[in-house]
């Protein structure tokens, strides 16, 4: 085949798989397209969309707490903005979050495999995606109107209220399909498609992330959907399963779902900690502390988080015993989440420097993580639970972990990867100005919650007493500082996708795993070659021989 | 290997249901003791022996197209669907039987009775229908590995989707042989 100008725009081998022409050309090249990348494309566009409507759902249950009373909506406005904020959020954003976008786009890179093990089922898990997304916004628009659970659907209420929640549930249902049908993919392409020489402990530490996470995936979310089916069976037939008044138990129906709903906070924090893992070696100039002991965590990690789902249910009646066993599970698994962060700082360290967006991003996840983790601790003490559930004090608490955590890790593999996805390169300066909006917007929003859920003010509620006005109203402030951050950053990541500076080279920021040792942005295929591995990841040889300069001067 | 993962999170789904079973079970001993008599447990058996046979044909089916005997390997499958369709028929004369006595979710009669009661057939009704929605799905899919095999996609040498469908199958029938004690049984 002659070579064309697209090939030689892209060091000369092969087109990028931006530019690749398969069967099908223009958007059916993108929605119908196998390829890994691509569909990571598709994840980026369409979760970036519903996280922005996230936002402003957020945002507007904020700007109506601004003062106690009415102030833009009615209480059950209110009431279906804050299910919807958290279904979007939840579903729609945090868990299928890194691994859907960044798991797909470098996962089969990093372990030098061509593609995920099932090509078809991974574009086959972004459609159900889209259309459990799809559910999710028609139940709003239905006749009956959206649903005003809460994302949790706790019966008995969400068999009798009178809003959309079937379809809402159907919406959950799909995501959990998606879900698992993505975890099962990663599990196999982990197993099966490693390039000759990786063995196991020479897999990148994201790798080692994204493969946990697809294991809680594949086993967690089986029992949320049979829960969520079984609730949509008793509002459609009136089958009494949780029902009281038909002999069920709702207790019940808790149980089964923090089965899957605790073990999916740790789908939603599993990945960013491989992205943070990742990262900070590069920008760090230094091999990770305790490659091993951050692999073993995320395995811990998860094996632990399957056993602590009942400390959601302090409060709800169980026995001492049962009480003792998940308040002390429950403070068992902050043992691997401090190994990681101890073994971040280690590697941080004398290590020298780069403060470049990626890393500022990922500072902050450490940040902002540790406090979420602290506070998570406490209410793994039955004493303070008691005194904090149900209060806006575990709104803090969750929004430290997920959007501080998930959130600011989602950012932080976007900052990093952008060059190698796009072949171009984001306004760095505006990247950082955006970032101290939204690390400064996002503590003065949530910071306040710690406190007056301290001293008494519950969640999701549309009133409250006057002496929370002025924590609210800080409140609310933050929430300004921060979607000013959140359109700063969307400017820049849109902007730059079409008229950023182009970057060719294949490493931009200097790290040692391979997708830095490929095209940018990569060929359809990846590898011209697979690559046999024979050295560990993250060799920083360049700067050890710098370090043994040093010495010798 | 993904298919075994996917019957895996199968397993779960239906563990989920099992488990509520027998905590309602361990709660109302004595009502689930008494709703269980009231199904028919012959029609029960002769249901699971069609579906235990179905299994046979399907492995049957697997085995000749490896032997390359096309043609019987393709009447196995039909073989296996027709099974199917006969234990749905089977269990659809069950349902409606259920009904006739005026015992379905939400009616008079079964509302009057105690809640343990309530609960069995309420487990009774969804993990069956689950279940059935599971064969419904297995039927299609041998159809569809039916038709690969006429058209040669599927042959001696690249069998392994049959064999994936063979698998799901079993699960299918593994999962009766669970229900079918639960519910018919232990009474």
């Amino acid at each position: 085949m002659a070579v064309d100008a697209a090939a030689i725009k892209t060091n000369g081998h092969e087109p990028s798989y931006l530019e690749f022409k398969g069967k099908h050309s223009g958007i059916l090249g993108w929605i119908l397209s196998t390829d890994h990348k691509r569909i990571g494309i598709l994840y980026l566009i369409s979760l970036a969309i519903f996280f922005l409507v996230g936002v402003t759902f957020g945002f507007l249950m904020r700007l109506e707490l601004i003062s106690p009373g009415r102030t833009i909506m009615d209480p059950q406005t209110y009431n279906s903005i804050f299910t919807l904020h958290g279904v979007i959020m939840i579903f729609l954003f945090v868990v299928p979050g890194i691994p859907a976008v960044f798991g797909n786009f470098v996962l089969p890179i990093l372990i030098g495999a061509k593609d995920v093990a099932f090509p078809r089922i991974n574009l086959m898990s972004w459609y159900m995606y889209v259309i459990g997304g799809l559910l999710a916004i028609i139940a709003i628009l239905l006749p009956g109107g959206p649903a005003d659970t809460g994302w949790t659907f706790y019966v008995p209420y969400s068999v009798r209220t009178n809003t959309n929640v079937i379809v809402a549930l159907i919406a959950a249902f799909v995501l959990g399909f998606s879900s698992i049908l993505t975890g099962l993919n990663f599990v196999t392409t982990v197993h099966r498609l490693r390039a000759p020489g990786m063995t196991w402990f020479k897999m990148p530490l994201s790798v080692w992330s994204l493969y946990s996470t697809a294991w809680v995936q594949v086993l967690a979310t089986p029992i949320i959907g049979i829960t969520l089916l079984l609730v949509a069976v008793e509002r459609w037939f009136g089958v009494g399963i949780f029902d009281p008044a038909l002999g069920g138990d709702p207790v019940l129906y808790q149980h089964l779902f923090w089965i899957y709903s605790h073990p999916a906070v740790y789908i939603m924090i599993l990945p960013a900690m491989g992205v943070v893992s990742e990262i900070i070696p590069v920008f760090a100039r230094r091999t990770i502390f305790g490659y091993k002991f951050i692999a073993f965590s995320s395995i811990a990690i998860a094996l632990f988080g399957s056993l602590v789902w009942a400390h959601h249910m302090f409060t709800v009646g169980m026995s001492d015993t049962g009480q003792f066993i998940f308040s002390l599970l429950t403070m068992l698994v902050a043992i691997p989440s401090a190994i990681k962060v101890f073994n971040w700082v280690a590697t941080l360290y004398k290590g020298s420097i780069d403060l470049a967006t990626p890393l500022l991003f990922v500072l902050a996840f450490i940040f902002l993580f540790t406090i979420g983790g602290l506070t998570g601790v406490m209410q793994g003490i039955l004493s303070i639970d008691m005194q904090v559930h149900d209060t806006s004090f575990i709104v803090a608490h969750f929004h430290y972990v997920m959007f501080g955590g998930t959130g600011f890790g989602f950012f932080a593999a976007m900052h990093y990867w952008f060059p190698k996805m796009f072949g171009r390169m984001y306004n760095r300066k505006l990247a950082k100005t955006y970032f101290w909006f939204l690390f400064i917007g996002f503590n003065v929003l949530y910071f306040p919650m710690f406190i007056m859920g301290w001293l008494g003010m519950p969640r999701r509620y549309y009133d409250y007493l006057p002496e929370f006005h002025s924590y609210h109203f800080i409140s609310t402030i933050g929430s300004w500082i921060l979607v000013a951050g959140m359109l700063m950053m969307v400017y820049n990541i849109v902007h730059s996708i079409w008229k950023g500076k182009v970057v060719t080279e294949k490493n931009v920021w200097g790290g040692e795993t391979l997708e830095w040792q490929i095209d940018t942005p990569p060929i359809h295929e990846n590898f011209v070659n697979i690559p046999e591995i024979e050295a560990d990841p993250y060799q920083y040889k360049m700067n050890e021989e710098e370090l043994e300069k040093q010495e010798v001067r | 290997m993904g298919m075994w993962l996917f019957l895996f999170t199968e397993l779960l789904l239906f563990g989920g249901m099992f488990l509520l079973y027998s905590v309602y079970r361990f709660q109302y001993a004595d009502e689930f003791h008494l709703a269980a008599k009231e199904l028919n447990t012959i029609m029960g058996a002769f249901n699971t022996a069609v579906l235990l046979t179905s299994s046979l044909t399907m492995v049957l089916a697997i085995i000749a197209l490896q032997r390359d005997q096309k043609t019987l390997s393709i009447l196995m499958q039909l073989i296996t669907i027709f099974l199917a369709l006969f234990f749905l028929v089977n269990k659809y004369f069950e349902w409606t039987a259920k009904f006739h006595h005026g015992i379905y979710p939400g009616s008079e009669q079964l509302l009057s009775k105690s809640s343990g009661e309530i609960l069995f057939f309420g487990l009774y009704y969804v993990m069956t229908g689950l279940h059935g929605v599971h064969v419904i799905v297995g039927m299609f899919l041998i159809a569809v590995m039916t038709r690969m095999t006429r058209k040669d996609i599927i042959t001696k040498d690249s069998y392994v989707r049959l064999e994936n469908a063979g698998l799901y199958w079993h699960l299918v029938d593994i999962i009766w042989i669970f229900l079918f004690p639960l519910f018919y049984l232990i009474t």
